[in-house]
C-alpha cells in the first residue's frame, strides 16, 4: 500500500496497478491516476528546481495551471519538456525526469542562487547583459561568455534533438454549437444544444468530462457528481449530431469563431493503436461558442508560499476525492474565502487530520464555523501565515495576528506542526478565450476578480455565450442554470421548461476578502514558474515601471509556459497598492493564444520537411540524363551546368559560353512567365503597360519590352510577340511571372473594366529553347520544315510557324546571349522531343547544351539587365533604358518617374566592372574610390552581377555606381570586408561584348 | 475570417490577396498633377472602423472584390466585384451567420 493512498473512493480503477519511472526510480500507481497524484501517493514530495533560484518546489495544483511540478518526459530517444505532472496520465512504461537540477533533484548545487537572491531581482538580464561599461574588461565580450553560464543556471527542460518520429494530424470542423469545456455548466449547456437538435463539439481538456463534478463530493440529481457527469456524458455519446472531444484543448479564438483545439490522442497509452496521431489539431468553425471554462483558484502571497507541501485548497480536496490521495497527514489551511472550508470537510473524511483553518477575516459565518467543527479543525479567524518550514518537504508553518484592513501583523508567531498547507486566495475566472476574441474584463470589487463582459458580449465575428464559473457564478446549481440558458440560446431556442437538476452543496459566499499578500520577511512568491516574488513587483514601481504590460516584460511575471494563469491577479494587486490605484485603474493584460502550450508537431501536421511544390521544365528528364546539376530558381528547377567528369563550375560554364560563341549553344528557357494577351483592346492595353509602344508592333513581329511601377520604378522586361492582330504572346522574367499576372489583371479589372482584352497564363503551356551562336542558322535549316529561317523569312525580331520533327513550332528570332539566336517555342507535351530533335540536328555543328551559369555569363558580358539590376530600387534611367520611355503616350508610372529625387545626378547607375587584378568578384562586394580595408567607408555603388568572362579573359561585373557612365574608363577599388576582397577595378560601360551588336543581328 | 465572393461562395480568407485601399482614385493616365498622382500611389487611409479594400480572389475565380472590412472587428459589412461596381447579391451581415 501506498503511504499517501487512501484505502477507498476516488475514480481511480484500484485493481490496475501501473508502472511507471520517475527520475530513474520505478514507481506503481493506478489507472486514473495522472503523474502528479500517483507521485503524491507514493510520498514524493519534491517535484522540480524552480526556475531561477533552484528553490524545491512540489506539486501547487492538479491541473493545466500548474507552474511547478513540470518534467520532462522521454520516449524513446524523443524528450519533451516542461510537461505539468498535473495533466501527464501514467501508463505502463511512462518515463519522466524532473527539471532544472544538477546533479539531482534532491543535491542541486544551483540552489546556493537563493543566497544571491539580491543579485537576481527584477530587471537582472537588464542589468546584468549591458555589459562592463567602465574598467578592464569594457569592450571585451567577457560578459557574452558568463551569460552563457548564467543562463545554463536558469531554465526550464531542455529540448531534444533527436527528430520527432510521432505523427500529427490536422482536422477541420464544423458545428452549430462549441462548447469549452465539460463541468456542470459546459455538460448541460452541450446537452441543451443537443437536445435541439444543433451540431455539438464538447471540448474538455481533462480525459474525463464533468470538471468540478469529479471531485467537488456535491450532490447532483440525487447522486455523486461524478456520475451524473458520467451519465450526462454517456446520454450525449449517444447523439448523432454531437461529437465529443476528450484531452482537447481549446486553445485560440480566432475571427470569424474559428477556434483552434489541440487533441492528445495517445500521450496516455502505451501502445498508439494502428494509424493514430500523437497529437491532433482540430480548426474549428463554430456558429456560436459557449465559454464554461470555470475558474481558477489563486494562492496567497506569503513568505515561503512555494515550499513543497504548500499546495492550492481545491488541489488537495482534487486528490482526495478524485485520486484517492491525501497531500498530508496533518493539513492545515489558509484562506481568504469560504471554499476552503469544504476542502478541509473532504480531506478530513478522507482521513487526514485538519489541524487548523487560518483565515485572514475576523468575523466568519457560522455555516463556516460548523464545516470547521466538523473537520475537527481549529480555526484561527483573523490570523495569517508568516512562514513556512521545511526543506524538500513541509514541516511546520508560523502564523500570527492578522488585520487584514491595514495589513498589520501583531502579537507572537505561533508554530503550528503540520506536513501540508492548503491555501485559497479566491477565484479567478478562465476568461483566456474571451480576452482573445476581444472582450475586455470588468472588475469585480465582490469576486475580487476579472469577470468577462456581461450580460453577453456581442464581438460581430465572435459570437460567445459565457456560462458557470467563467462568468462568476462560483456554485454547481448557478453553473446547471446558466449552462442550460447558454446552450439554448447557442441553439437558438427559447427558454424551456423542465426542472433542473438537483444539488445538495456545502455552504458557502463566494466573495473572498480583498487580501493578496501577507508581507512579512522571506521571499514570497507570486509568479511561481519565474520566480518572481512580491519584493520584485515592488522594485519594479520604485525604478518608475508603471504600466502593467512594463511590469510583466521587466519582472517576466506570467510570462513563463504558464502564462501566469494563477499569478496575474495576485501580481495586479500588489502592483496596484504599489501605485495606490485600485485595480481596475491598473488593469490587465490582455490574453493571447495560446491558452496552453501547444505542440509544435500539430501545428505542421502532414506538412513538413520540404513541402515546397517543385516546378519542372518538359525537359528536367533530359537535362538530369545529361549531366545537369540543377539549381532550385524560386520553384523552379533549372540546369546550372551540365559538367563533365573532373570539370569545377566554372570550367564548365567558361566551356559551355566558349562553345556558344564559337559554334552555337542551347538553353532551356521555360521557365519565362508567358501570358496570353488577347482581345480587340489588347495592342492599346500593352502600350499602357509597357513603356514603349507595342500598337505599332507588326504582326509577326517581337518586341522588347520595360514596365515600370505605379512610382516609377522599373518592375520587370520581356519581349512580347504578336501572333496577331488581337493576340499577343507577353514574355516576363521567372521570377516575376505571378506579379505581372496578377499586376495586369488588377488593372484590367479595377482600374480599365472598359478595355475589351483578356489575360491568361500560359507558362506551363510552351516549352521554350533558345539555341543561339554562329551556327544556330544552319542547325535550324537543318530540322525546321514548313518556313525558311533566312535573313529575309526571319528577320532580327521576326516570328515564323514550321515544324520540328513533325511537331509545330514558334521560331523568334531574338537574342539574350548577343549571338544571333533564336527561341523556339512548342506545345509543352513535346518538349523533349522537339529538344532532342534540336540536339541532333546540332551534332553536326558543335551544339553544347549550356546551364544558368553560361546564360548569366553571356548576359554580363553583353550588359543585359535581370533582377539582380531590376531590384524595385532603379529606374529605366538608371539602367540606361531610357531609350524605350515613350514620349508619345502615357504609361503605367509615367508620371512619377521623373520626380526629383529619381532623376537625381548621384543615384546608382548601371556600369560595367573589370579586376585589374585578375581575380573573382563579388556579387554584393562594394566599389569605393579610396581603399581602406581596416575602416571601409564611403561606398559609391555595388556589385550586382560577376562572372569570368570567357570572351573578354578578365573577371568581369555588372555594378550600381554613384555617377555611373561619366566615371567610365576611371578606377576605383571593390572592398568587401566580409570576405576579405579588396583590389583595384576599372569602371567601364556595361556592354562588354559586341557593343554594336553586330554577332546578333549577323 | 470569411469573404464572400459574388462568384464562388462564402470562402476562408487564406484564398484571396489583399490588394490594397480601395478608396485611391487613379488619376487620368496623362495628367501631369504630381500631388494627385502621389495620393493615389502612396496615401492611404487607416481608419479604425469601416474600411473599402480590394481583395483578388487569387485562390478562386481570380475576380477582384471590393471588400468593406471593419479594421477593428473584421466584420465584413459587403462584398462586391470591384469591376464596374455591380453590387454583390450575396451582401451579408457578420460572418459565421450564414
Amino acid at each position: 500500500m501506498s503511504p499517501r493512498r487512501t484505502d477507498a473512493g476516488g475514480r481511480i480503477d484500484r485493481l490496475r496497478t501501473i508502472r511507471f519511472t520517475f527520475d530513474g526510480a520505478s514507481y506503481t500507481g493506478h489507472a486514473g491516476d495522472t503523474l502528479a497524484s500517483a507521485l503524491l501517493a507514493n510520498g514524493v514530495t519534491l517535484f522540480g528546481r524552480s526556475f531561477k533560484y533552484h528553490r524545491p518546489r512540489g506539486v501547487l495544483t492538479s491541473g493545466v495551471e500548474e507552474p511547478n511540478a513540470l518534467v520532462t518526459v522521454l520516449r524513446g530517444e524523443v524528450r519533451e519538456p516542461n510537461i505539468a505532472a498535473t495533466m501527464i496520465e501514467i501508463h505502463d512504461g511512462l518515463t519522466a525526469v524532473s527539471q532544472n537540477r544538477f546533479p539531482s533533484l534532491a543535491w542541486d548545487v544551483s540552489a546556493i542562487n537563493q543566497l544571491g537572491g539580491k543579485l537576481l531581482s527584477a530587471g537582472f538580464y537588464y542589468k546584468t547583459f549591458m555589459g562592463p561599461v567602465f574598467g578592464p574588461l569594457k569592450g571585451t565580450r567577457f560578459w557574452m561568455f558568463c551569460e552563457h553560464f548564467i543562463r545554463r543556471a536558469a531554465g526550464l527542460g531542455r529540448a531534444g534533438t533527436a527528430p520527432d518520429t510521432a505523427r500529427y494530424e490536422r482536422m477541420n470542423a464544423f458545428c452549430d454549437v462549441l462548447v469549452v469545456g465539460s463541468g456542470p455548466a459546459g455538460l448541460m449547456a452541450a446537452k441543451a444544444a443537443a437536445d435541439q437538435g444543433a451540431r455539438v463539439i464538447l471540448a474538455e481538456l481533462e480525459p474525463h468530462f464533468g470538471g468540478s463534478a469529479n471531485w467537488s463530493g456535491e450532490v447532483i440529481d440525487d447522486m455523486p457528481g461524478a456520475d451524473w457527469a458520467a451519465r450526462a456524458a454517456g446520454q450525449l455519446e449517444g447523439h448523432d449530431n454531437v461529437r465529443l472531444l476528450p484531452r482537447t484543448t481549446v486553445w485560440g479564438y480566432y475571427d470569424g469563431n474559428t477556434l483552434a483545439a489541440l487533441e492528445r490522442v495517445t500521450d496516455h497509452k502505451e501502445n498508439p493503436g494502428k494509424g493514430e496521431p500523437r497529437h491532433r489539431y482540430w480548426a474549428i468553425r463554430a456558429k456560436t461558442v459557449v465559454l464554461a471554462t470555470g475558474s481558477f483558484e489563486r494562492p496567497l502571497v506569503f513568505p515561503g508560499n512555494d515550499r513543497p507541501g504548500v499546495m492550492l485548497a481545491y488541489a488537495g480536496e482534487r486528490y482526495a476525492n478524485e485520486y484517492g490521495v491525501l497531500p498530508g497527514d496533518r493539513i492545515a489551511l489558509f484562506t481568504n474565502n469560504d471554499s476552503a472550508y469544504r476542502a478541509a470537510l473532504a480531506l478530513k473524511k478522507a482521513g487526514a487530520a485538519i489541524v487548523a483553518i487560518i483565515d485572514v477575516r475576523p468575523e466568519l459565518s457560522s455555516e463556516m464555523r460548523k464545516l470547521a467543527g466538523e473537520a475537527e479543525a481549529e480555526i484561527l479567524s483573523g490570523h495569517a501565515v508568516v512562514a513556512t518550514e521545511g526543506g524538500k518537504a513541509l514541516s511546520g508553518l508560523k502564523v500570527q495576528r492578522f488585520d487584514m484592513v491595514s495589513g498589520a501583523l501583531t502579537g507572537d508567531a505561533r508554530s503550528i506542526h503540520a506536513d501540508c498547507l492548503l491555501m485559497s486566495g479566491g477565484w479567478s475566472p478562465t476568461i483566456h478565450l474571451a480576452s482573445q476574441a476581444g472582450a475586455r474584463a470588468e472588475w469585480n470589487a465582490a469576486r475580487q476578480a476579472f469577470l468577462p463582459p456581461r450580460p453577453t458580449q456581442r464581438w460581430p465575428t465572435q459570437q460567445w455565450i459565457g456560462a458557470g464559473a467563467f462568468t462568476g457564478s462560483f456554485s454547481t446549481a448557478e453553473a446547471i442554470a446558466e449552462g442550460r440558458a447558454a446552450g439554448l440560446s447557442a441553439a437558438g431556442a427559447a427558454g424551456a421548461l423542465s426542472a433542473l437538476p438537483s444539488v445538495e452543496a456545502a455552504p458557502g459566499d463566494p466573495d473572498p476578502a480583498p487580501v493578496f499578500e501577507i508581507r512579512a520577511k522571506g521571499k514570497s512568491f507570486v509568479d511561481f514558474q519565474h520566480d518572481v516574488t512580491a519584493e520584485d513587483v515592488r522594485l519594479a514601481h520604485r525604478e518608475g515601471f508603471v504600466s502593467v504590460e512594463h511590469l510583466k516584460r521587466y519582472t517576466t511575471l506570467g510570462m513563463a509556459t504558464d502564462q501566469g494563469k494563477i499569478s496575474n491577479i495576485p501580481g495586479l494587486a500588489i502592483m496596484a497598492e504599489a501605485l495606490g490605484k485600485p485595480i481596475p485603474e491598473v488593469g490587465t493584460t490582455r490574453f493571447r493564444p495560446p491558452f496552453s502550450a501547444v505542440s509544435i508537431g500539430s501545428l505542421a501536421a502532414e506538412r513538413f520537411g520540404d513541402i515546397k511544390p517543385e516546378r519542372l521544365t518538359p525537359m528536367h528528364d533530359w537535362h538530369i540524363a545529361n549531366g545537369a546539376t540543377m539549381y532550385s530558381a524560386g520553384l523552379w528547377y533549372r540546369p546550372m551546368i551540365y559538367g563533365h567528369a573532373g570539370e569545377t563550375i566554372e570550367q564548365a560554364y567558361v566551356r559551355e559560353a566558349k562553345a556558344t560563341r564559337e559554334s552555337a549553344g542551347i538553353v532551356d528557357v521555360s521557365t519565362l512567365g508567358k501570358i496570353a494577351v488577347q482581345g480587340p483592346d489588347a495592342a492599346e492595353f500593352l502600350d499602357r503597360v509597357y513603356t514603349n509602344m507595342f500598337s505599332t508592333l507588326a504582326v509577326g513581329k517581337a518586341r522588347y519590352g520595360l514596365m515600370l511601377r505605379e512610382d516609377g520604378l522599373a518592375f520587370d522586361d520581356g519581349t512580347t510577340w504578336r501572333l496577331g492582330e488581337q493576340d499577343f504572346l507577353m514574355t516576363t522574367t521567372t521570377a516575376n511571372a505571378g506579379k505581372v499576372m496578377q499586376h495586369l489583371e488588377y488593372f484590367l479589372d479595377v482600374i480599365w473594366p472598359e478595355l475589351k482584352v483578356h489575360v491568361t497564363s500560359v507558362t506551363d503551356e510552351w516549352a521554350g529553347a533558345a539555341i543561339g551562336g554562329p551556327k544556330a542558322r544552319p542547325i535550324l535549316a537543318a530540322c525546321v520544315t514548313g518556313t525558311a529561317v533566312d535573313n529575309a523569312a526571319l528577320p532580327f525580331m521576326g516570328i515564323v510557324r514550321g515544324k520540328i520533327s513533325g511537331v509545330p513550332v514558334m521560331i523568334c528570332r531574338l537574342s539574350f546571349s548577343g549571338e544571333m539566336a533564336f527561341e523556339v517555342y512548342c506545345g509543352a507535351g513535346y518538349g523533349t522531343h522537339v529538344w532532342e530533335a534540336l540536339i541532333e540536328a546540332g551534332k553536326p555543328f558543335g551544339l553544347v547544351a549550356y546551364g544558368l551559369e553560361a546564360l548569366g555569363t553571356m548576359r554580363i558580358e553583353k550588359g543585359h539587365v535581370t533582377g539582380a539590376e531590376i531590384d524595385g530600387r532603379t529606374t529605366a534611367r538608371d539602367l540606361h533604358l531610357d531609350w524605350m520611355l515613350s514620349k508619345k503616350k502615357p504609361f503605367i508610372g509615367s508620371a512619377m518617374m521623373d520626380r526629383e529625387g529619381l532623376i537625381a545626378p548621384d543615384r546608382l547607375e548601371l556600369v560595367g566592372l573589370i579586376a585589374l587584378d585578375n581575380r573573382p568578384l563579388n556579387g554584393g562586394a562594394h566599389v569605393v574610390e579610396v581603399l581602406d580595408e581596416a575602416n571601409p567607408h564611403d561606398s559609391i555603388g555595388h556589385i550586382t552581377a560577376c562572372c569570368y568572362s570567357p570572351a573578354l579573359g578578365k573577371h568581369i561585373a555588372l555594378a550600381l555606381v554613384k555617377g555611373g557612365k561619366a566615371r567610365h574608363g576611371s578606377r576605383a577599388f571593390v572592398s568587401d570586408p566580409l570576405r576579405n576582397r579588396f583590389g583595384p577595378i576599372e569602371i567601364v560601360s556595361n556592354h562588354f561584348y559586341d557593343p554594336d551588336g553586330s554577332r546578333m543581328h549577323g | 475570417m470569411l469573404i464572400t465572393c459574388p462568384y464562388c461562395g462564402p470562402r476562408d480568407v487564406i484564398e484571396f490577396t489583399y490588394q490594397g485601399d480601395g478608396n485611391r482614385e487613379r488619376p487620368q493616365p496623362a495628367s501631369q498633377n504630381l500631388d494627385a498622382w502621389n495620393a493615389y500611389v502612396y496615401d492611404r487611409l487607416n481608419p479604425a472602423g469601416d474600411h473599402n479594400e480590394i481583395w483578388q480572389h487569387s485562390g478562386g475565380c481570380r475576380a477582384h472584390l471590393r471588400v468593406v472590412r471593419n479594421t477593428l472587428t473584421h466584420e465584413i459589412s459587403s462584398t462586391a466585384f470591384a469591376r464596374g461596381g455591380h453590387k454583390s447579391t450575396a451582401r451579408h451581415k457578420a460572418e459565421g451567420k450564414s
